[in-house]
């Protein structure tokens, strides 16, 4: 009954991994474009900027992939998987800890925020079952860079992080998203942005160690400050809003 | 989702995958099975787009599809066919071309396209033929014969004049969710008094038998699970001399074409599908469900099965869509 070509028929869903949607080439260029409109146009579609990342993201998780199997943490986290979950973290635990833990500012993050760790998409258009999870990984410990960088999940907080997550990935994603980002801005934050920001975070992406080789989930009890020292990560400058302040936490 | 363990020819991966594809798979491969297959022991099969499901499973699965699409259902038809779907509606029911009073049962109908397109047509049509009666008119009406005729102007919508039964369409389909996209359409286009709204299956419909003058089944059948079910049904419920129409995915019959269309259809549809509705697995189905349905000669020959005359079938565009139609006298 079927004359269309071999072309046209799907290897089938979940092929590599659960939730894997096999993509031709073309099928790849063509939800890349989309994506990348839609997110711009409606950023709100988190989907859509996942996708664009996913579809684009190709050369840079294979780069990733081969950074951290150099790295012998980096080794370990492909090796065991690590997934951040709300049934593989303990929020309570971390919400116990003390004020100047790296788990507790987490803890702070999310809570404050009113954020899960379950919010983030599983990857669908990557076709490999590593690099699948090394966007997944990337995805997942967005969060943790918010913690690490010290910046809120405002839009100047949100522009920051991927700037320095440009330097440490070189994801596509991340690069479109840190320059269309200030666009976006008002007045004040991107005087801000330009002036004292943006120096700092070209500067802490580029010297901070490999960030994704870091095993966060062994670190939570770590006082935030020498964590930051370990990872070659220069304080953010202030103003901001430090975790501490309340004021200017609100998103 | 679960996919079962079935062959799959290495052939068909390495095509199109043979940068990506890992050497140790050992993953379940999914089955890419044409035919309607009899299962083991106690269920038999059914396709769903390409994939082999049990019959029994094929009815919710149809069910998730539309309650996830419905309200994207509209914008998503405008784009996928660049708009000209309300070509082929228009032209389907230019090819009814009803009269006024008719009562229409519109099957799998959800969201009105074709209800309202029906309404639109019969109200132009009871103006035009009112326009002409005032055209044709040139005699006053004699004062003893003006009581009589006013008596049958009266009528309660105050549409038809020399009508007395109002054009009325029944909608029925089984997804509440379109159901009530196509009732609130119903409302903001003013249909609401010509219409009513009803949840049934197409296999077995909650409606009394020879009632309808018109039974249309615009784009629902193929996700029928008995399409000869679906059949005997309208059989059913229309009135001796009422007409089966249907308007529906079919084959191209140029090869040329063919090849145009299904790369279009495979490559672009679910992609647009991910980007506007945020669903790419209910529009794969969409294109895989329109290639599982039978060609034209063989839905034509079920008709007449079901008990249908003068049955015949029209391509639209290439066959891209095609109206098959049916009457039972």
């Amino acid at each position: 009954m079927h004359t269309d070509s071999e072309d046209n028929h799907h290897p089938g869903y979940d092929y590599l991994y659960s939730g894997h949607i096999p993509t031709t080439r073309f099928q790849k260029t063509l939800l890349a474009i989309g994506s990348g409109i839609t997110a711009i146009v409606d950023p709100a579609r988190d989907d859509m900027v996942s996708a664009f990342g996913e579809t684009t993201g190709y050369f840079a998780l294979q780069r990733l992939r081969e950074k951290m199997l150099k790295d012998p943490v980096g080794r370990q986290i492909l090796e065991e998987r690590p997934i951040l979950n709300s049934s593989t973290l303990d929020i309570d635990y971390l919400g116990s800890l003390p004020e100047n833990t790296f788990g507790k500012h987490y803890w702070k993050f999310l809570t404050k925020n009113g954020f899960s760790p379950d919010a983030r998409l599983p990857v669908q258009f990557v076709d490999d079952d590593d690099l699948q999870y090394v966007m997944l990984r990337y995805r997942q410990i967005h969060d943790l860079f918010h913690t690490v960088l010290g910046m809120p999940p405002h839009m100047l907080g949100e522009v920051i992080v991927k700037m320095v997550e440009t330097f440490q990935t070189g994801l596509p994603m991340c690069a479109l998203a840190a320059m269309f980002g200030p666009v976006r801005l008002g007045p004040v934050h991107r005087q801000k942005y330009f002036t004292t920001y943006l120096p700092w975070a070209i500067k802490c992406g580029s010297s901070a160690k490999f960030l994704m080789a870091v095993y966060y989930e062994k670190h939570w009890e770590q006082d935030l400050q020498e964590f930051r020292q370990e990872l070659n990560i220069i304080e953010p400058p202030p103003g901001i809003g430090r975790k501490k302040k309340n004021t200017e936490n609100a998103s | 989702m679960a996919a079962p363990m079935v062959k799959r020819s290495s052939l068909i991966i390495n095509n199109i995958f043979s940068n990506y594809i890992r050497k140790n798979i050992s993953k379940c491969k999914r089955s890419i099975s044409f035919s309607r297959v009899n299962g083991g022991e106690n269920t038999s099969q059914t396709h769903f787009g390409y994939e082999n499901i049990p019959e029994d499973e094929k009815e919710e699965r149809v069910y998730k599809v539309f309650e996830n699409v419905a309200t994207k259902y509209d914008l998503m038809n405008d784009a996928m066919s660049a708009g000209i779907h309300r070509l082929w509606k228009d032209y389907f029911i230019s090819k009814m071309a009803p009269t006024p009073g008719t009562q229409l049962v519109d099957v799998a109908g959800g969201t009105g396209d074709i209800a309202f397109r029906f309404l639109n047509y019969v109200r132009n049509e009871d103006s035009e033929s009112y326009n002409n009666q005032d055209r044709q008119s040139d005699v006053e009406t004699p004062p003893e014969l003006r009581s009589i005729s006013e008596s049958d102007e009266i009528s309660e919508s105050g549409e038809s004049k020399t009508e007395k039964a109002k054009s009325f369409v029944t909608i029925c389909d089984i997804n509440q969710a379109m159901l009530d996209v196509g009732k609130s359409k119903a409302e903001n286009l003013g249909f609401s008094s010509e219409t009513c709204f009803i949840q049934g299956n197409a296999e077995n419909l909650p409606l009394e038998s020879n009632k309808y003058d018109v039974y249309t089944i615009a784009y629902g059948i193929r996700n029928c699970t008995h399409i000869d079910k679906v059949l005997q049904e309208a059989y059913r419920v229309l009135k001796p001399g009422g007409r089966f129409m249907c308007l529906e995915f079919s084959h191209v019959t140029n090869p040329l074409i063919q090849q145009l269309y299904d790369s279009y259809s495979f490559q672009v549809i679910p992609v647009m599908g991910q980007v506007l509705a945020q669903d790419w697995k209910s529009y794969q189905y969409l294109v895989e469900s329109i290639r599982q349905f039978p060609k034209q000669e063989e839905f034509v020959e079920m008709i007449r099965n079901a008990g249908f005359k003068m049955a015949k079938y029209e391509n639209i565009t290439f066959g891209v869509t095609a109206i098959h139609s049916g009457f039972k006298i």
